[in-house]
């Protein structure tokens, strides 16, 4: 039975080495406590609207999250914004080129958020999911598996990380940034302290901010992270009240074959 | 079926009797479920179960999944975001269906490791091996293309490096590559064909296991000595055996519970782990990612593909004495393909008389060698190809031919194995030995 364990054992780090594809090269990133982490983590709302302030009122200047549906707000596993306001945020916010009126009108809840406005700005609708935080050690995605793949944290990281420092290359400002892959990044830094006043008096640092804005962006990339864990959770309970009822019924099936039971 | 007698098929009722009389198919789902089957069979026998459970999950999931799927390069990645956002249940259809490919290669890889270290391959039962060898291929076919649906950098760069591989052939190489293709890149073409050939080479697997089956179902299965059922009557037969229906059935069905557990566990609470992240951006032929990685499942033969680079002296050999025919590209793909073959003719490569590990002392010890091996050549292939993870992926895939070819021939002759028991019946009762108590009058 040892050796069986052991085996098992053996092919399941060996399943975690293929998560060490994610490695990347950049500085080691700092692990964020977020709410939505492990087996029963939730989005805090309060955090996903603060968050939906801070990329609408900076983040968005640029960058789209063109496959999010407006309506998606008003979801009450995610930002949970009532239904009017979502409708009032839309058609405040966002303008759209009707292909039926052949003109621009506000936008409503059935659209979703633009493209990004500039052309090198990547959208950043499943940002959060794109990237990893966590590698190895030695590719073997040990730190992926306790830590998670550290999509929003590679976010934080990125924007908390720059040294002030910049240099010109081919006609390209470059941002000096510990966390990005190379070290020099071609956004400009986009975040500081103070840059959105939140309505409910939550600290404004830069590390809120950052913090904030990037769980809006993990809501953004797996909306339905919440359904999805509680359907984890029913379907491991299930299973587990299954596997025991499977495991008595299996041994009471076998004891008459086994010697030690068998009346001869 | 044909080998150990059994009880047959009796219709009772009249309408049994009627059906039986035109179409005998409730005495071959009878013969089927009633298999005798030895009953010394260990926890290592469970997977082939498990395998059958995890095609029928894929098919049940994959064909919701293309009810709301797009083959097109400019709309695939979005329809997977539909799936994901907006379809009913779509987000667990696709991280099941996703990591269902997962638990598909975890099982194949126990299952045909429990038949190289039992020698379940050995004669009668080469065609099984074959069969199996060839489901787990159509199993790789249909996995490549599955994770170019998506359309993200990894499935469009997964899709050139690995098409590419046949354009390494010489002289008709460009013009295979450019016909898998249906164009001189990956592209829409390509995209549709992938998803044409997805759908269907399933119900080929689902055909080649029923044959996998059918063709062990004549044998009798294996078991953890080797040795075989007797056969020469009923009543003997029953000492090895019991009916896989209930016996089996209720023990293959708790072990699939427990694989299920972890599996949804996965799905629920980490449903990303074991995918890459790059494959969450949409595919764009401008941009090559920094290290183009394969599933894990695909790693350890994708180091064998790396491992043989043009400073290896046998690449230089070879390529010598071709003339240049066979470059060190074309050498790591047919490496590639080699690796999967010799595991294919293991019936014909192993000499040795006795067919289980368990009897077999110095096997044991490079079989071990040989699962640490794969392990090892796994983590390989997900790093980059720079010393010493290329010098690590040769030594691992010299190891690999080396058992195949030289070892499992070799062993068969030096080797002195120990006896298994004479019967199935004697290794069952050893294993659970009358208690002493029972021996004793009762008590009361």
């Amino acid at each position: 039975m040892i050796k069986k364990l052991t085996l098992s054992a053996v092919a399941a780090l060996g399943l975690m080495a293929g998560a060490a594809q994610a490695a990347g090269d950049a500085a080691p990133i700092d692990d964020v406590n977020f709410t939505f982490e492990g087996p029963f983590g939730t989005y805090n709302q309060f955090q996903l609207q603060r968050g939906l302030q801070v990329y609408t009122e900076v983040c968005a200047a640029c960058h789209g999250l063109k496959q999010v549906p407006l309506r998606t707000l008003a979801d009450s596993d995610g930002v949970g914004l009532p239904e009017d306001q979502v409708r009032a945020y839309a058609a405040r916010t966002f303008r759209v080129f009707d292909a039926e009126l052949q003109a621009e009108r506000p936008a409503t809840p059935n659209d979703y958020f633009p493209d990004s406005m500039i052309e090198n700005a990547p959208d950043l609708s499943l940002m959060a999911k794109s990237r990893a935080g966590f590698s190895g050690p030695y590719g073997t995605g040990i730190n992926q598996f306790f830590k998670g793949m550290g999509g929003p944290e590679y976010i934080s990281a990125i924007l908390t990380s720059y040294t002030g420092v910049q240099m010109e290359q081919a006609g390209t400002v470059l941002y000096e940034n510990t966390a990005f892959p190379g070290g020099w990044i071609s956004m400009a830094p986009p975040l500081t302290a103070q840059a959105v006043e939140y309505a409910d008096g939550h600290p404004t640092t830069l590390q809120a901010h950052a913090q904030d804005v990037s769980a809006f962006l993990m809501w953004a990339a797996e909306p339905k992270m919440m359904a999805r864990k509680q359907t984890g959770f029913l379907a491991v309970t299930f299973l587990v009240l299954l596997t025991v009822l499977l495991y008595l019924t299996n041994k009471r099936l076998w004891a008459p074959h086994k010697a030690r039971n068998r009346v001869e | 079926m044909a080998g150990i007698p059994h009880d047959p098929y009796e219709p009772k009722t009249g309408a049994e009797k009627w059906l039986h009389k035109r179409l005998p198919i409730v005495a071959l789902l009878y013969d089927t479920l009633m298999i005798p089957t030895p009953k010394n069979l260990n926890w290592m026998w469970i997977w082939g179960v498990i395998l059958v459970f995890t095609l029928v999950l894929m098919l049940a999931t994959g064909i919701p999944l293309a009810m709301h799927y797009t083959p097109h390069v400019d709309l695939a990645f979005a329809s997977i975001e539909h799936i994901m956002r907006d379809v009913n249940g779509g987000h667990m259809l696709r991280y099941l269906h996703a990591n269902g490919a997962s638990l598909f290669f975890f099982a194949v890889y126990i299952h045909m490791f429990r038949g190289l270290y039992y020698g379940s391959y050995k004669s009668p039962r080469e065609v099984t091996w074959i069969i199996g060898m060839l489901i787990y291929f159509a199993m790789m076919a249909t996995a490549f293309m599955g994770y170019v649906l998506p359309w993200g950098q990894m499935s469009f760069w997964g899709a050139t490096v690995i098409t590419g591989l046949f354009g390494a052939i010489p002289l008709v190489g460009e013009s295979i590559q450019t016909w898998l293709l249906g164009g001189p890149a990956v592209d829409n073409a390509t995209l549709n064909r992938f998803f044409s050939l997805h759908y269907l080479l399933p119900f080929v697997i689902v055909a080649l296991v029923l044959v996998h089956v059918w063709a062990f179902h004549s044998t009798g299965n294996s078991n953890p000595t080797g040795v075989e059922v007797r056969r020469d009557s009923k009543e003997i037969a029953k000492k090895d055996t019991l009916p896989f229906w209930p016996y089996f059935v209720m023990k293959d069905l708790f072990a699939l519970g427990v694989v299920l557990i972890v599996f949804f566990a996965i799905v629920g609470f980490m449903p990303n782990y074991l995918g890459h992240p790059d494959n969450y951006i949409e595919a764009n032929p401008l941009v090559t990612p920094a290290h183009i990685v394969p599933e894990w499942y695909f790693l350890p033969f994708y180091a064998i593909l790396r491992a043989f680079t043009a400073d290896v002296w046998v690449v230089q050999i070879v390529s010598f004495l071709t003339g240049g025919i066979i470059d060190a590209k074309f050498f790591g793909v047919l490496a590639m393909f080699a690796a999967i073959l010799v595991i294919a003719l293991a019936p014909w490569l192993d000499t040795s008389s006795v067919r289980s590990g368990r009897y077999r002392p110095m096997l044991k010890w490079w079989f071990a060698l040989l699962v640490v091996d794969f392990i090892v050549l796994t983590w390989a292939g997900a790093m980059p190809a720079e010393p010493p993870y290329s010098t690590i992926s040769l030594i691992g895939s010299t190891y690999w031919f080396a058992y195949f070819l030289v070892i499992l021939p070799l062993l068969g002759v030096i080797e002195k194995p120990g006896t298994p028991p004479a019967t199935i019946e004697d290794d069952y009762n050893a294993h659970y030995p009358k208690a002493a108590s029972q021996d004793a009058p009762p008590a009361e």
